[in-house]
């Protein structure tokens, strides 16, 4: 038993903005073990350059954005090469954004139709202006040489 | 199930930041609110909550339910937390009105709050993206003012809807909010202001959009028993309903519209239905609730709507969902003036289309003007609904302005993220 014993004192301090009520910083961070899971063939589609999507194997409803079991009927899907070309079906250019985002604004967001798809594909377009781009506007998927496993690695620009 | 009323509501004043109270402190302020309303109501009559807050993150603390729930003096009466994105309130009022409907509770109190400025904006709408999907939509620049420019932007192209039809509804929101102490940014704007305003997504801008907020409010919801002997003046909750869709809207589909009963299959012969245009959540949400009170004729048979105008497109897009209008008539239904309160003075020239009948639509200044504490905003609307039917906005609000004459139906409406959870609740006065 040591009825003199202490914490050893530290040099840390605390960021403080304001004293009634007191208002410090708190900061939080943390690195996940992120799993595509059956979504993973889609990421290393984006490496070889394909767009996979996934089309029912009993009703043949076609996503563009891929999912394991059809949401029409539940039944499972298979995957499916989408076309490299489509359509704008609708757009925005974000001006602001999520702070992950913002050192990228303005950047412009699409959803693309494919012929024969029955779904859309959320991307973005580079290449065109804002004003520029319309709805019903070709477009043709471009890919990042060095892939990242993310989404982004697609791409979309003017045809 | 049995009858379910309202009988008593509190709330605090939403702000930008209300840093020297906590999650707790506000409940309990908007809680102590509700039971002086209410003479004869007690904490001992309550016989548990449910409680909703959208994001552990902004609140920095996991199970801050439990921690409402013991700073309120209410342990060891059962809790739960209820927790579905924007639509968090009105799916914690429908979970209240559920325990009480089942004869599992007597009296349920609905709580419900956020505090949102503990981060900065920017940082705020990187939590809120992170409830649109995390593989695919998020990393693309997840953003939701994005996502619901996208969706307007094909309600203009589909129907014609114009950024000054979507003004309007900015004006009138923040117009209606002058008279309502507890909103954060009531406003005298016009067309031209909320055009010239920041742009945040094209074609939405800072004024298109709900601010974030601290806040909370609390909805007491009681068996008929219970009601008629505390309350002269319960309102009745007559029907709740819910829908859902697809989280990634790219996946929305192409398909039928969902018919309410004044509507007939050949009036949208050639409208592909949700698309991204529309939300099918939440005319499956109004569909069900119509159906339990009883409602056929919508736009004839409520007296005033509460709904979630997180940004003003959406207030277009849900006049068509609830079917105050037909689908593809939301721009004219604002340009007409008939969701405008008509004895304010909105600085507005209105069409003059008369087809149809006025339904002041956010009299308290909504989402846009009283600002979004996600959890407590479908309590909110809950509480603002009930203080019109009890007649009561007048010893509420200060002054009565906002008091609808005659208010004997009403109707609250949540939505989360691109419409993937929407309640819809209708509460009638009882006579």
């Amino acid at each position: 038993m040591g009825k003199d014993a202490k914490l050893p004192e530290t040099e840390e301090g605390s960021v403080l903005f304001n004293l009634d009520p007191i208002i410090v910083k708190y900061h939080y961070e943390i690195d996940y073990l992120h799993s595509y899971a059956q979504d993973s063939p889609f990421f290393a589609g984006l490496a070889k350059k394909k767009l996979l999507g996934s089309r029912c194997t009993v009703c043949g409803y076609t996503y563009a954005t891929p999912r394991g079991h059809c949401m029409e009927c539940g039944e499972p899907t298979a995957w499916v090469e989408l076309p490299l070309e489509g359509k704008v079906h609708t757009y925005t250019t974000c001006h602001f954004g999520g702070e992950a985002f913002l050192k990228e604004t303005p950047y412009t967001l699409i959803l693309v139709e494919f012929d024969g798809i029955d779904t859309l594909f959320l991307s973005r377009i580079v290449g065109a202006e804002p004003d520029e781009v319309r709805i019903g506007m070709p477009v043709r998927a471009r890919f990042l040489r060095n892939c990242k496993f993310r989404p982004t690695d697609v791409y979309f620009v003017p045809l | 199930m049995r009858p379910v009323y309202m009988i008593s509501g509190g709330i605090t004043k939403f702000a930008k930041a209300h840093p020297e109270k906590d999650f707790r402190l506000m409940v309990k302020e908007a809680f102590d609110y509700a039971l002086a309303d209410l003479p004869g109501l007690t904490r001992e009559l309550i016989d548990g909550s449910v409680c909703s807050y959208f994001s552990d993150h902004f609140t920095r603390q996991l199970k801050a339910g439990a921690m409402v729930q013991d700073y309120l003096g209410l342990c060891p009466k059962p809790s739960r937390r209820i927790e579905g994105g924007g639509a968090t309130g009105g799916l914690c009022f429908q979970a209240a009105w559920e325990a009480v409907a089942s004869g599992r509770m007597e009296v349920c109190l609905s709580m419900g709050f956020e505090t949102m400025s503990r981060v900065n904006t920017w940082k705020g709408n990187e939590f809120i993206a992170l409830a649109s999907d995390t593989n695919f939509d998020y990393p693309v620049g997840g953003f939701y003012t994005g996502y619901y420019a996208m969706m307007v932007r094909r309600h203009m192209h589909e129907f014609g809807t114009t950024v000054e039809q979507m003004a309007k509804v900015a004006v009138k929101n923040h117009r209606n909010a002058l008279h309502n102490p507890y909103a954060q940014s009531p406003g005298e704007l016009s067309i031209e202001d909320v055009r010239s305003s920041p742009m945040v997504a094209t074609p939405l801008t800072i004024l298109d959009c709900c601010q974030m907020s601290d806040g909370a409010a609390v909805a007491v919801l009681a068996s008929e028993e219970v009601a008629q002997r505390l309350s002269s003046r319960p309102v009745r909750i007559t029907g709740v309903g819910c829908g859902t869709d697809a989280m990634r809207m790219a996946d929305r589909p192409r398909g039928e519209v969902i018919l309410l009963p004044h509507e007939s299959a050949e009036e949208y012969r050639d409208l592909t239905y949700p698309g991204v245009h529309s939300f099918r959540g939440g005319r499956m949400a109004a569909k069900l609730a119509y159906g339990m009170a009883g409602i056929t004729d919508p736009a004839r048979e409520l007296d005033f709507v509460e709904l979630h105008d997180a940004y003003t497109s959406s207030e277009i897009q849900t006049y068509e969902d609830l079917g105050l209008c037909r689908y593809g008539e939301g721009g004219s239904f604002a340009d007409a003036g008939a969701p405008f309160l008509p004895h304010i003075t909105y600085g507005l020239s209105f069409s003059g289309d008369d087809r149809w009948r006025r339904v002041p639509v956010n009299p308290s200044g909504g989402l846009l003007a009283c600002g979004h504490p996600v959890g407590a905003t479908g309590l909110m609307q809950a509480v603002f609904a009930f203080w019109q039917l009890q007649g009561a906005i007048g010893k509420h609000l200060g002054n009565d302005t906002l008091q609808i004459r005659d208010a004997g139906r009403g109707l609250i409406h949540s939505h989360a993220g691109t419409g993937t959870y929407i309640t819809v609740s209708v509460l009638e006065r009882s006579e």
